[in-house]
């Protein structure tokens, strides 16, 4: 099952990509999409980790409130290396989600927001440096935690 | 119409220069490793993003859009691969980050 989603995908890519649309491109993208499928189910990497079909339901309403959040803290970045007012902060923060995906989600979330990056990982313990105060509120006050666990949907 | 799209590409391609540039004096500015890397995020998040929007107004629907937005999208799953992978090596080489530290870190 998630093998014929995988390969859907890869062919949705390839017909868009390609833009060719005659019998020997389709045919060579059949055969080169099913390849791949071969090669990532024999190598064991079509699973919830590899094809988080979990996240798909209430995808779109998290990137577009991550698409607000990153504006916003691009804007307060701009406005920080403007003034010049940099009080680095280092801190952790406990992740509360269950898979591993969501965890990695959860800490690329962190690091695409201009102004936070997560530096270290150990199990569900992220290291986060913030470029301020503020910056540093924002990520202690766990809101992006709760979306990403909310967007896992496991609890 | 054509023009209502050019004056779009125009606004967004300027907000795009400019937090490029904003970002390029961060990277100068900012006093170490870690903070430094937040300018280079602004530079992958903001500057790439109003680019490709630019640069959308002007193909309108076609393949090239699409094309445009797979980039928009890779670059979105890929640079904060590679910020963190710069943090995480300096923080690997027993670098320290300026500032103060709350709690206990790793």
């Amino acid at each position: 099952m998630k093998s014929l989603i995988l390969f859907l995908i890869l062919l949705c890519l390839w017909l868009l990509i390609s833009g060719y649309y005659n019998f020997l491109l389709i045919g060579l993208g059949i055969i080169s999409c099913a390849f791949c499928v071969y090669v990532a189910k024999r190598g064991k990497l079509i699973d919830d980790e590899g094809l988080p079909l979990f996240f798909m339901p209430r995808l779109l309403n998290y990137l577009i409130w991550l698409f607000k959040e990153i504006l916003m803290s691009n804007l307060a970045t701009a406005k920080v290396i403007i003034n010049g007012k940099v009080e680095p902060e280092t801190f952790t923060v406990k992740a509360s989600q269950v898979t591993d995906v969501a965890k990695v989600t959860y800490a690329n979330s962190i690091t695409l927001t201009p102004g936070t990056v997560t530096t270290k990982m150990h199990k569900d313990v992220f290291e986060v440096h913030a470029l301020n105060a503020d910056f540093g509120n924002d990520v202690r006050t766990n809101k992006m935690d709760k979306k990403v666990t909310w967007l896992e949907g496991k609890k | 119409m054509e023009v209502i799209f050019d004056i779009f590409t125009g606004i967004c391609f300027f907000i795009g220069s400019l937090s490029i540039i904003i970002g390029a004096c961060g990277l100068i500015k900012l006093p170490d490793v870690f903070s430094r890397i937040h300018a280079a995020g602004m530079i992958d998040t903001g500057g790439t993003a109003f680019f490709i929007l630019g640069m959308v107004f002007q193909t309108g629907w076609s393949l090239v859009t699409v094309k445009l937005i797979l980039i928009g999208v890779f670059v979105f799953f890929t640079s904060p691969v590679t910020s963190h992978v710069t943090a995480n090596l300096a923080r690997q080489k027993d670098l320290v980050p300026v500032g103060k530290k709350i709690g206990k870190i790793l």
